[in-house]
């Protein structure tokens, strides 16, 4: 992108740099030469209509896209300075440290502590049982869920309510301490006090981790977010400080899209 | 008239009661078109459903009913002293009267007191089937014109039909809930005679199974003892070397296909392996007599091992090819039905791929997977080809797959195979076997659903 410059910040608080991004599904390209920085200790909303490729760049990030039959990825992206789509990289490990919370919540069919246990377990986070018990704790606490469900921690994840669930998922996936966590549309399915927690646990997470978050509210990408990046067929059009992009937008179809004009 | 040829004009009726039904209908929805209750279609449903189902009943009555009718008044034509007969000879000669009238050809030469019933009996048969059209047509002329009248625009056809509807639904499933208890209930009661001459706990604790009873007293070596231990023990042994080559293999061709193979390799995969399935179990049988015992049998010989030339290993290792099937394709199907946002959640948390279908995919899928291994073990229970040809016949007790066994499948034919009285010993203890079969497959279900039942999660 000729002007990439203008969207990207110091290379020094970036923590995932991603350049000249392609995705294709078979022969069909989704995203087009995508440049974009996301900030350390900040939280970065992704916005634009339905179908613009909001997924398929959070998934590139930990390589989810590998999972789909007939996608391709070309391209850089950076994490702390390791090139995510070398071939030779491990997504297991890569998706150790840049974590994910999808659009709908995904409770395995185990005990809540399990959900919450089984990211630590597979990677040998914990040596006691005792050091698990604390982790899964402070995860359940860190997703405001502990005082919820402290007392029937045993019981299946799947009978929490949605947006119980939505937390819990959120619980899982601080729990193997990964960098970056990726949020794609994590309150879609949830009530406003529900969605009202969640923002706030975002806000709390911000200290220790970077975010990224797909959102279709613009309310909520102003709430939370300090960076927002406007997706439109496949393109990146704008990026920039949350504030400016909804006050002064410099691309017409961002401020189309913002102000309800199409999308 | 033929049946069929009744039934077609049955049809036809009903077809023409459908169409005046829905013009009936029409016609007063033209004059009041929102008042109308039901659809046309409705209205015509309901007129053929009354054509249809009273006149089918009755020639059901009709033709219950009609042969023992008959019977009787052929019988009380017939002289004084052929009505004096027992039961068995006066059935005997009833059995002629009625072949003398089809034209078959009788047991003995036909006395004039036959030829004369004969001849009754084919009248009688004539105006009975007369009886039957007239009635059955009348029934359904006069339902037609009675529920014609009932049809107006206010008329709640649509819950009438569905009402029917419902009904016959009900009358299938009973029929298959009936059927399953006359089953158990003839089971239960041969097995009740039969455990009036072998005392129960002989049969259930019994050691030594040899069925022979002594035909005449002075016969010796055929004293008849009826322990099932060891039958059931060969069951046993049969069926769990089956399951030792059935469920590794199916669990991991089912896992293969549903997680590590392409779309297209899974088409032709599935298909191949469910073949398997659709062999001939006869076909398993010398197989498994032909080429897997010899094979076993020298290999035994090899490494000094004496391998009898019918064995519990080949049967079951041949009956476990058999269920592989059973196995992998219904693992297959519930571990596909474990929805991918599972899978992703597990891929994003930086598990493997060999992690995920450990932890997440196989708990998940678990109760169809152990659905789909009891249902193997039950098919393995009441397999029978395969073990009469490899297996043999003697009921040894034993725990060692080289030595001949047999199964309860197998003495169940070989029981009744061949003629047999059917209220001695013999016979009746088939029943016994039956029963005691019944109920081990019974609690597997029993077993199974509760299984089935506690480990289920819902995925949303
Ligand atoms: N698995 C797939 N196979 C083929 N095409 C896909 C696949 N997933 C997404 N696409 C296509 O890629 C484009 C971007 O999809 P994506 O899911 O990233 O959109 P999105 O911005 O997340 O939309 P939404 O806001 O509705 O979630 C769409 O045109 C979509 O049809
Ligand atoms: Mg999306």
């Amino acid at each position: 992108m000729a002007d990439g410059e203008r969207f990207n910040m110091e290379a020094a608080e970036a923590k995932v740099l991603v350049r000249d991004v392609n995705v294709f599904y078979g022969e069909k390209q989704a995203l087009f030469d995508i440049d974009l920085d996301i900030g350390r200790n900040q939280v970065t909303s992704l916005i634009g209509p339905s179908g613009c490729g909001k997924s398929t760049f959070l998934r590139c990030m930990n390589r989810m896209n590998d999972v789909i039959d007939g996608c391709r990825v070309e391209g850089s992206i950076k994490v702390d300075g390791d090139e995510v789509l070398d071939a030779g990289i491990d997504p297991v490990q890569l998706r150790r440290r840049v974590g994910m919370v999808f659009q709908k919540p995904n409770p395995f069919p185990k005990s809540i502590y399990d959900n919450v246990a089984y990211g630590p377990r597979i990677h040998g986070l914990v040596s006691s049982q005792d050091d698990l018990d604390e982790l899964v704790q402070t995860s359940l606490e860190r997703a405001a869920l502990w005082e919820e469900v402290k007392d029937r921690l045993h019981q299946p994840g799947t009978g929490l309510s949605g947006g119980q669930q939505q937390r819990l998922c959120i619980a899982r996936a601080v729990a193997v301490r990964p960098d970056v966590i990726l949020m794609d549309e994590p309150c879609s399915a949830l009530d406003p006090i529900a969605t009202a927690r969640v923002e706030e646990l975002i806000e709390e997470l911000k200290k220790a981790y970077s975010i990224v978050i797909v959102t279709h509210s613009m309310q909520q990408a102003a709430r939370v977010s300090q960076r927002t990046a406007f997706f439109h067929l496949g393109v990146l059009v704008e990026v920039g400080v949350t504030e400016q992009i909804f006050t002064a937008p410099r691309d017409e179809r961002t401020q189309g899209y913002i102000t309800g004009r199409f999308g | 008239m033929q049946i069929w040829a009744l039934i077609l004009i049955l049809i036809c009726l009903a077809a023409y009661g459908h169409v005046i039904g829905r013009r009936r209908a029409i016609s007063f929805a033209a004059a009041k078109p929102a008042l109308l209750h039901s659809l046309p279609f409705y209205h015509g449903a309901y007129l053929a459903l009354w054509v249809v189902i009273p006149s089918l009943l009755a020639i059901a009555l009709w033709l219950v009913a009609q042969g023992p009718i008959i019977e009787s008044l052929i019988i009380s034509g017939l002289n004084t002293d052929t009505q004096a007969l027992s039961a068995d000879r006066l059935s005997l000669v009833l059995n002629d009267i009625v072949n003398v009238a089809s034209g078959d050809i009788p047991s003995r030469e036909p006395t004039p007191e036959i030829a004369a019933a004969a001849q009754k009996f084919s009248e009688l048969k004539k105006l009975s089937n007369l009886g039957m059209v007239v009635i059955s047509l009348g029934l359904g002329i006069a339902c037609l014109w009675w529920a014609k009248g009932k049809i107006s625009a206010e008329f709640r056809a649509r819950n009438q039909v569905e009402r029917i509807f419902t009904i016959i639904m009900i009358l299938a499933s009973t029929i298959a809930i009936l059927t399953t208890i006359g089953i158990v209930l003839s089971l239960l009661f041969e097995a009740w005679r039969f455990f009036l001459r072998i005392p129960l706990d002989d049969f259930l604790f019994g050691l030594q199974w040899s069925p022979q009873t002594a035909i005449r007293a002075d016969q010796v070596g055929a004293s008849g003892s009826f322990g099932a231990i060891p039958i059931f023990a060969g069951t046993l042994l049969i069926t769990v070397i089956a399951m030792c080559v059935a469920v590794p293999l199916g669990l991991m061709s089912a896992i293969y296909m549903s997680e590590y193979a392409s779309n297209r390799l899974r088409g032709v995969i599935k298909p191949l392996l469910e073949i398997l399935a659709g062999v001939p179990t006869v076909v398993y049988g010398f197989f498994a007599a032909l080429t897997v015992a010899p094979f076993f049998r020298g290999m035994g010989e090899t490494v000094g091992l004496d391998v009898s030339s019918e064995s519990a290993l080949a049967a079951g290792v041949v009956m476990g090819i058999m269920i592989i099937p059973f196995v992998s394709s219904l693992s297959d199907d519930v571990m596909n039905a474990v929805p991918q946002t599972l899978r992703d959640g597990s891929f994003a948390l930086g598990a493997t791929k060999s992690e995920t279908i450990r932890q997440v995919v196989l708990p998940a899928a678990l109760p169809g997977v152990v659905g789909a291994v009891l249902l193997a073990v039950s098919r393995a229970i009441g397999e029978t080809m395969i073990v009469v040809m490899a297996a043999g016949l003697a009921a040894n007790l034993t725990a060692n797959p080289f030595e001949a066994v047999t199964t309860v499948t197998v003495q169940i034919v070989t029981l009744l195979v061949g003629d047999q009285e059917f209220d001695s010993s013999k016979t009746l203890a088939a029943f016994a076997l039956g029963l005691v079969l019944f109920f081990i497959t019974l609690s597997l279900n029993v077993f199974a659903l509760r299984i089935v039942r506690k480990y289920r999660e819902k995925y949303d």
